[in-house]
């Protein structure tokens, strides 16, 4: 277990029973799921899983047709300390280059003033690309400065949807190296992504969705298991769920 | 002093087309940002609507104007977050629906006239002092509003869904800039002409992106190349005789070319 896992505390994310779906066409059913201050959570699926569903839901960008959400002990509709949490949408790393906005700025949307905006870039060492126009910088430079921007509130939960995707391998291995740095700094992360090789390797849980949740376990059980032929393979059967609330 | 300034209607439309060459592109900036700039145009047309309305009942022009189109601006919002429809789409209906309404009532004001053709292609002759006291407060409250919502409205332009995250009321600044949107539409009219305003507030922008180095800098490039624009423009149009909104918009584009072409290089 991580050192910042305090199972006394109060879970940051509690989703009971979340229902949503698009007219008839389900996209996620009788989820219940708890994520715990100090996880590194990997949420895996197969693309239209409805993973990147459940992470909005989590924020409020989607409200499910069921079910209920608190953020840090508060329900989602009572919430209001949204600078606890960091959140890196798809496809950010993919801006067109068409937006004149510099790095500094882009930070500068989330942070107090300007000594934090430096400090925040310095940690994700894009500090002397702070004059820089953000398309003017490569994909996964692009992905350090929106994790920056994450950053830049104090946040003490960070989600992120599919980060690496137009990532190159390099820029992948520095981009989970700077994850570890600030999961071990006490940072609770949670990251959606459909490929389980680096996933796997990275997180301390990983939970798996396809419509419904088919799994919540370490990642030694993940792949004891042989859940990646069971979520991406046809022979997908009813999994019994491991999450410690359930 | 030069001659053009010994004339009571000159210095109104200078009045006037300075405060439009500052509001047009500081709104146009973000519109550009979202990829929204169609709305501007649709507004346009809708003031159109809103110009004919207020020609037929005999009430000021730019006041019914402004009315017509924040009334639209709120429904492009509202089309905007339902998902049936795309918000191009509502644009060009809009578009459409503004000329189509503008024309008949035109018809039944019973045909066009040299007032109404100066609300088309703007015009100096035409600013009066009512327009100067709706053109200037108004004016300065837009360019307050920006100041003080800056950041929000940089945000939910790059990213709308982590404004949305981070707490910041994206539902009502939305409806916020489309209403600042329509009313520096409403007050361009005069000047611009309602054909043409889409085009102050978008060439300016496009043009200072091109050579920008921050955000901050664009906002600032385009209200310089936007006054530099209207007051040429206006120049011309006393000198040359010239309809101003052409003229202004034509000068805008001559900017936009040489900064392509000399970036190019």
């Amino acid at each position: 277990m991580h050192p910042h896992l305090d199972k006394k505390s109060e879970p940051l994310v509690c989703l009971h029973n979340i229902q949503f779906g698009y007219g008839d066409l389900p996209v996620l059913e009788d989820i219940d799921l708890h994520i715990e201050k100090g996880e590194y959570l990997g949420l895996l699926g197969p693309n239209g899983s409805g993973k990147s569903t459940l992470l909005k839901i989590i924020l409020g960008l989607i409200v499910p047709q069921r079910g209920s959400v608190e953020l840090f002990g508060v329900p989602l509709e009572k919430f209001k300390d949204w600078h606890k949490i960091g959140y890196i949408p798809q496809r950010a790393s993919q801006l067109e280059n068409t937006f004149p906005i510099t790095v500094g700025e882009i930070i500068n949307l989330t942070s107090k003033d300007t000594h934090q905006t430096l400090h925040t870039l310095e940690k994700v060492g894009m500090a002397k690309y702070a004059h820089h126009l953000i398309g003017e910088l490569s994909g996964g430079q692009q992905q350090r400065v929106f994790i920056a921007k994450a950053l830049a509130g104090n946040p003490e939960l960070l989600l992120l949807d599919e980060p690496t995707i137009g990532i190159d391998a390099v820029s992948q291995a520095e981009f989970y190296a700077l994850l570890e740095n600030l999961h071990q700094s006490g940072l609770t992360i949670v990251i959606v992504s459909h490929d389980t090789e680096d996933i796997v390797r990275e997180v301390s849980r990983i939970v798996c969705v396809n419509k419904k949740l088919v799994c919540h376990v370490t990642p030694g059980e993940f792949v004891s298991g042989n859940y990646r032929d069971i979520l991406y393979g046809d022979d997908r059967k009813a999994i019994i769920h491991h999450h410690p609330h359930a | 002093m030069l001659d053009i300034f010994t004339y009571s209607f000159m210095i109104k439309a200078f009045i006037a087309g300075i405060v439009i060459g500052t509001i047009a592109p500081l709104i146009g900036t973000f519109l550009v940002a979202r990829r929204f700039s169609l709305i501007a145009d649709t507004l346009g047309h809708i003031s159109l609507a809103g110009i004919a309305l207020g020609l037929l009942l005999h009430i000021n022009p730019i006041l019914t104007a402004l009315v017509a189109s924040i009334a639209t601006a709120i429904l492009v919002d509202k089309i905007r977050q339902n998902k049936h429809i795309s918000g191009e789409s509502a644009l060009a209906m809009l578009l459409s629906g503004g000329l189509a309404l503008a024309i008949v009532l035109i018809g039944l004001a019973q045909g066009f006239n040299v007032d109404l053709l100066s609300y088309l292609f703007g015009s100096i002759t035409t600013v009066t002092s009512f327009d100067l006291y709706l053109i200037v407060p108004l004016g300065l409250l837009i360019i307050a509003v920006v100041y003080i919502f800056y950041k929000q409205f940089l945000y939910i332009a790059f990213d709308e869904e982590g404004a949305r995250v981070s707490g910041i009321n994206v539902k009502i600044l939305n409806i916020l800039l489309m209403v600042l949107t329509a009313t520096a539409v409403s007050l361009s009219i005069r000047i611009i002409g309602s054909l043409l305003i889409g085009a102050l507030l978008v060439i300016p922008v496009t043009t200072a992106s091109q050579i920008s180095k921050s955000f901050r800098q664009s906002l600032l490039l385009s209200v310089i190349i936007s006054l530099v624009s209207v007051i040429a423009g206006l120049f011309a149009s006393f000198y040359l005789n010239l309809p101003a909104g052409g003229a202004i918009v034509l000068i805008s584009l001559i900017i936009f070319a040489f900064t392509y072409i000399s970036k190019l290089k």
